[in-house]
């Protein structure tokens, strides 16, 4: 195994020690609850619920994961004094921030799998007959477009955290994502700036990432199609901002005085 | 002499927790009652669908899945307690629906709560067509919403015109219910006719899996049958007055002049009762919800109940 290899395969087995993984009793204990209730206090909506509630349960929980165990990828490395044994090994700095990355990509996609499996457990309960439909397969897209949504968290939490404190990174990781959940309204806000206003507006709208673009969760509730161009450029558009925040933190990380 | 002091404390903060849980729990129920008008859920600290929309950053579905709950407990606990008005039902469809416009159950239930007189509903139709109209211009496909949009029109608003062409519309969608054509063509001729109350109701029953929208238009279709049957039978009892100057004494009369078969019963099996003045009423009224006929003077129906 490569050196990055080490690193990630070491980052998961660390969130595992966190007992990151415990969300998972919290998320089933959510779901089953709701998949009994709903239907006793609302009409006609079991199968919505489970979807809607199950994917952003998935997306929230995730969320703060990549959020809180992200911002102290670097900098508990650093408190911790271990980052310098590491380096000395020899690991290249790319080499560290690369492996952090892929190490909590890994941690959020397993715990995105299990939490998939809650999904269509809890799907198969509240179906009348217990039994999946062709339509309920583009959960799993929209469970794909979570995973990149994980993925470009990761990168910018390491980006923060690669020269600025916990709190600020979450901060500033968290900001990001409240806005890019808006991308399309500051697109549509720019379009209507005018000058130097317009310059910058535009500029914030393609600078922040674009969550918006990666929620579908309200369409494979109602069993709509996913297109498969939307696959490929989602996948592709997470790919490259994720590319460029890890560029970002391996530049701003290679530079870094860590006396 | 540590093990003991540690116990000490460990028994004593355990019983110091299960009492101040035990009496969180009274201390909250007594509360619960000292506030029981509370006007909590008659306020709605945000009204604007957009700023809910924007608040719920992307996950709609879910908020609207939550508005949509709380429309059905608002409806349902104002109806089981006989509350007549419905000040936010309107309001709590329009974000749900502004959050989901996919979200057909609140279009189809929604305008059942909005367009009945009360205590049936809402009282008012108008916001039911609205509702349902932009359930339409979102799911132009789903026949189902232009069927009840017909319904709204034809039994709150009597309007037939509007009716039928609402039917005309969902007739020509995919997959429309052959029905919708059926219901259309008849509404011209027979509008305003029991057999075309009839008709709505058994389309109801026919085109749904929802055991509660098919007890719904069974109740519907007894007390159809009811206001059938009385107006018959009070046509034979005139018919016997014409014939022979009196009014009958009992079935047994018209029976006996060949006018009825048997003692005519309910849809529950229960005999109709004739009245000296020659009315019929039925023998026990509270079995038939929605029926206009053979109830006796200044009879008030029980408060239907929501199951």
């Amino acid at each position: 195994m490569s050196r990055v290899g080490y690193i990630a395969v070491n980052t998961f087995r660390e969130a595992v020690r966190d007992r990151v993984l415990y969300n998972l009793v919290a998320f089933a204990l959510l779901l089953s609850g709701a998949a009994i209730l709903v239907g006793q206090i609302s009409i006609d909506i079991e199968r919505l619920v489970v979807v809607n509630l199950g994917l952003t349960a998935v997306s929230l929980f995730g969320v703060v994961i990549a959020i809180f165990i992200g911002i102290g990828l670097v900098s508990k490395e650093i408190d911790k004094r271990t980052l310098y044994t590491v380096l000395s090994r020899p690991v290249r700095r790319w080499e560290f921030v690369v492996g952090k990355f892929l190490g909590l990509s890994g941690t959020l996609f397993v715990n995105t799998f299990f939490m998939a499996i809650g999904v269509f457990a809890a799907l198969l309960y509240v179906s009348t007959p217990h039994r999946f439909q062709s339509s309920d397969a583009w959960i799993l897209v929209a469970l794909f477009f979570i995973v990149l949504q994980f993925v470009i968290l990761c990168s910018l939490a390491l980006l923060f955290s690669s020269f600025s404190t916990p709190l600020e990174s979450a901060v500033f990781t968290f900001a990001l994502f409240v806005i890019g959940s808006f991308a399309e309204d500051l697109r549509g806000f720019a379009r209507m700036s005018h000058g130097l206003m317009r310059w910058l507006a535009t500029g914030a709208a393609y600078l922040v990432p674009n969550f918006s673009a990666l929620n579908v969760i309200g369409q494979v509730a109602h069993g709509q199609p996913i297109s498969a161009h939307l696959i490929a450029y989602n996948t592709a558009y997470a790919l490259a901002y994720s590319v460029m925040a890890i560029c970002g933190a391996v530049l701003i990380f290679e530079r870094r005085n860590l006396k | 002499m540590t093990m003991t002091g540690s116990r000490k404390v460990t028994v004593t903060a355990s019983v110091l927790l299960l009492v101040s849980l035990a009496s969180s729990v009274l201390l909250l129920r007594r509360l619960d009652q000292l506030r029981s008008h509370a006007t909590l859920e008659e306020v709605l600290y945000i009204t604007s669908p957009k700023w809910i929309k924007r608040l719920s950053l992307g996950y709609d579905g879910l908020m609207a899945d939550i508005y949509w709950t709380r429309a059905v407990q608002y409806f349902g606990g104002h109806h089981s307690q006989g509350i007549e008005e419905f000040k936010l039902l309107d309001p709590l469809l329009e974000i749900t629906t502004a959050l989901d416009p996919k979200l057909t159950a609140a279009y189809e239930f929604g305008a059942n709560f909005l367009a009945p007189k009360p205590p049936n509903g809402a009282g008012q139709p108008d916001k039911a067509v609205a509702l349902v109209e932009y359930g339409v211009r979102n799911n132009p496909d789903n026949w189902r919403l232009y069927y009840n949009l017909g319904f709204i029109y034809y039994f709150d608003l009597k309007d037939y015109t509007r009716a039928a062409e609402a039917f005309e519309r969902g007739s020509k969608t995919p997959n429309a219910h052959p029905f919708l054509r059926i219901l259309a063509a008849q509404m011209a001729q027979h509008a305003g006719e029991i057999q075309m109350a009839r008709m709505l109701w058994q389309t109801a029953y026919a085109s749904t899996k929802d055991e509660q929208i098919q007890k719904n238009a069974t109740t519907h279709l007894r007390a159809l049958q009811v206001d059938e049957d009385v107006t018959e039978l009070e046509k034979i009892v005139a018919r016997y007055q014409e014939l022979t100057g009196l009014l009958p004494s009992s079935f047994n009369a018209l029976i006996g002049a060949g006018m009825l078969r048997g003692v005519p019963v309910d849809p529950r099996g229960k005999p109709y009762k004739l009245l000296p003045d020659g009315r019929i009423e039925l023998r026990n009224p509270d079995d038939f919800p929605f029926v206009e006929k053979g109830l006796p003077p200044g009879y008030v129906a029980p408060r239907p109940k929501l199951d």
